[in-house]
């Protein structure tokens, strides 16, 4: 019992919201210039948190329209092409009128065009002669490109079209390991941002866009008009303030260090401090005190959830299937799809709130099947013995039924603990923390260390889980069916 | 007024076959009747009718020349199957008292009642903290016994108790159960396939045949005035497996 007030307790802390939210894009970038933001807010005595790398423009946009967030940085490029899908090209002023229309508003450019481009190693280029995006059509070359590049209205396709291009070799790859890929000379050719500290680190030359095909990307911060006035006002502070080579500055900083609040520091002159300086013991365990809570929380409602369906669907019959059916086909839908397709629900959105649900659904098979499993193998001498002495039906089911299928109910529990454990780093992704997020940022700095500080834990977590429940088995499965 | 149960036109079909065609009986009180018949006659469907386990098609049952509840008839009945039915999670102990305390009945007379139970059925008390797995068959149909006995109950059903035990045990059960059954004045109907179980037990045997009563009364009268073919030849043919 008192567990599971903790797990309440836990539960409601984590749909606690603070004033006001800064989301940013799976992307260096984006998060340097969300701490950015949230460091401005807070320099204003405004209460900020930023919720960082919660996915592509769709979801980050959607969290904005839909209120998780109350500002994140976008392109202009970006706003005409992929939010408002204006084929011609869209005036600023146009643009921010057409946003205005849905309640979101636009500052002025920050001061630096973040436009794509297409990048190769020097050498590469060098030796085949290329220097154009146009050159391209002459060699076949492997092209590896970010899937929102590949998907993008204004990205590979009709690129491909205006020049003419047809290469065979097109994969779709995420930007940090695209750059490994590049750098061991798997693909020739990625997309890249033309602000990205790689671009220098690495050597890279940036082809030219010689028939003018990229619009421009002038960086902007997005806001919801509902925030507080004084919000709105920091926020316009930042305008003109960051020029292209500042930014490729702040980018190198951050991947340099490894610390996006560091990069951002950068900005307002203090290098060496940074505001939110974390020692790693206590990120850890901050992370995985937030991955327990959502693994836990959802876990505990599929329990709550999954055993009655489960008593439902070992009657058998039409009911019966369809609960077997529904639970099986939520199992089929991959992780990161169910978490796509909640977020552009109501109440759902970017929150704990639509991992946990997600998590929640994906538990919840295990459970009802074996729930089900375990009622229907109890042998038919057993159900005959216990309707002939006299036992109502809840009696049957509560003093015999269930724990007869003990066993089989704790191994589907186990099941879903396992997955929920393994399944809860995909969180990170919509913004909703655990130990996902080390493991994002990691792949997006292709740094490894950060990458171990998540997925080392989640691997402890998942065997404590497996131990904790053979333990529990032994309490609670009756001695007398563990002979 | 001697019948405890009569059953009236009682019966049941499975899809077009019939288990069991409309069927009068009347079980005594006191007496011991034993249903006896080959495979598939419907042994098992009309005790399974009378505890309720399965819904007649037509007809009904009287006890005590009334309409049954059968929530209520259950409790002042006991139920004991071929591999005894014992619940795996709990012990005998739990078995036996299970209904007892979910009627919250005081413990302290339960326990007195388990003492009792398992002199009668001589059921070691050492054995009584033990699970059902733990146990062998014998001592299963033991506590399936007690747990049958325990709110001494008017009626004793019995579907082959004994069919799954070795020939010893019997034995020594089947004089157990006599002796019972005489000092309990308890009314028992009881399924069994064996001629000499059925005699040595039985104080009315019913024969069936195809869902339907062939012939019942003692077993002096079902040898020497068989009904028809089929009645002596049920009785020849146990008769020759026991002296061939
Ligand atoms: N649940 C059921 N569904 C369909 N048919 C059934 C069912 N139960 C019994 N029957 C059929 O009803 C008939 C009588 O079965 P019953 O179990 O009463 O026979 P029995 O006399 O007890 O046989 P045995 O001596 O082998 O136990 C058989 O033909 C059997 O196949
Ligand atoms: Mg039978």
């Amino acid at each position: 019992m008192k567990a599971f007030a903790l797990l309440l307790l836990l539960a409601s802390s984590a749909f606690a919201q603070p004033p006001v939210r800064v989301g940013s894009k799976k992307f260096t970038e984006s998060y340097v210039l969300g701490e950015i933001a949230k460091r401005t807010l807070i320099e204003a005595n405004i209460p900020a948190e930023h919720r960082q790398g919660m996915g592509g423009t769709i979801i980050v946009w959607q969290a904005l329209r839909g209120g998780q967030i109350d500002a994140y940085p976008e392109y202009t490029g970006t706003i005409a092409q992929e939010i408002l899908k204006r084929s011609d090209s869209l005036g600023f002023e146009e643009m921010a009128n057409e946003l205005e229309k849905v309640g979101i508003g636009m500052t002025e450019p920050l001061g630096f065009n973040n436009t794509y481009a297409l990048v190769m190693r020097r050498d590469r280029a060098q030796s085949l002669g290329i220097r154009t995006i146009s050159d391209l059509r002459y060699h076949d070359l492997k092209i590896g490109l970010t899937h929102e590049f590949l998907d993008r209205q204004d990205g590979w396709q009709p690129l491909a079209r205006t020049y003419r291009l047809h290469p065979r070799n097109v994969i779709g790859i995420d930007h940090a390991l695209g750059y490994a890929a590049l750098k061991s000379g798997e693909i020739d050719v990625k997309d890249a941002y033309s602000t990205d500290a790689k671009i220098s680190e690495l050597d890279l030359v940036v082809l030219n866009d010689d028939e003018n095909f990229f619009p421009r990307y002038d960086a902007v911060f997005l806001f919801r008009f509902e925030m507080p006035a004084q919000a709105i006002a920091a926020l316009h502070k930042l305008e003109g303030t960051i020029d292209e080579q500042k930014m490729i500055r702040l980018n190198a900083e951050a991947e340099r260090t490894k610390d996006y609040a560091r990069a951002a520091s950068l900005y307002f002159g203090d290098n060496a401090r940074s505001t939110t300086t974390e020692s790693l013991t206590h990120k850890i365990t901050r992370w995985t005190i937030r991955h327990l809570q959502l693994a836990g929380v959802s876990l505990l409602l599929a329990i709550i959830v999954g055993i009655p369906l489960g008593i439902f669907a070992s009657r058998g019959g039409a009911v019966g299937q369809l609960i077997l059916g529904f639970a099986g086909i939520v199992q089929t839908i991959p992780s990161l799809a169910l978490l796509a397709l909640l977020v552009p629900l109501p109440y759902f959105g970017i929150s704990a709130r639509t991992a946990i649900t997600a998590l929640f659904l994906y538990g919840l098979l295990p459970i009802v099947r074996n729930t089900a499993t375990g009622l229907q193998d109890i042998a038919q001498p057993i159900r005959d013995s216990a309707t002939a002495l006299g036992l109502e039906p809840g009696a049957r089911l509560r003093k015999i039924y269930l724990p007869i299928a003990s066993r089989s109910i704790l191994g589907g529990i186990k099941t879903s603990a396992v997955i929920n454990i393994g399944t809860a780093t995909l969180a990170a992704l919509i913004g909703a923390g655990g130990l996902g997020e080390p493991i994002l940022s990691g792949l997006n700095l292709n740094d490894h260390a950060t990458i171990l500080q998540g997925a080392i834990p989640a691997a402890i977590l998942a065997l404590l889980v497996q131990w904790s429940f053979d333990l529990l088995d032994r309490i609670l499965i009756p001695k007398g069916l563990r002979l | 007024m001697s019948a405890l149960v009569e059953l009236v036109d009682l019966s049941k079909r499975y899809g077009e076959a019939a288990a069991l065609q409309p069927t009068n009986l009347e079980i005594a009180r006191g007496k011991t009747t034993v249903l006896i018949g080959p495979s598939g006659c419907g042994k098992s469907t009309l005790l399974r009718l009378i505890i309720g386990l399965t819904t007649p098609d037509g007809g009904e049952i009287l006890f005590n020349g009334d309409k049954i509840d059968i929530d209520a008839f259950r409790r002042r009945t006991g139920y004991v199957i071929q591999e005894g039915g014992l619940f795996p999670h709990l012990t005998a102990r739990g078995n036996v008292l299970l209904m007892s305390r979910h009627l919250g009945k005081p413990e302290q007379e339960s326990a007195a009642r388990l003492r009792d139970l398992c002199q009668l059925t001589r059921f070691p008390d050492a054995l009584l903290g033990r699970y059902p797995l733990e146990l062998s068959g014998g001592q299963r149909q033991r506590v399936s016994l007690m747990r049958a006995l325990m709110l001494s109950p008017e009626l004793l059903l019995f579907d082959e108790p004994l069919g799954a035990l070795d020939p010893l045990v019997r034995a020594g059960l089947q004089r157990d159960l006599k002796e019972i059954f005489a000092r309990l004045h308890q009314t028992v109907l009881l399924v069994t396939h064996d001629l000499a179980e059925a005699a040595y037990l039985g104080d009315n045997i019913v024969l069936m045949n195809e869902g339907r009563i062939v012939q019942q009364g003692s077993i002096v009268d079902l040898r020497e005035n068989p009904a028809n073919e089929f009645v002596s030849e049920f009785i020849n043919a146990q008769r020759a497996v026991l002296f061939a």
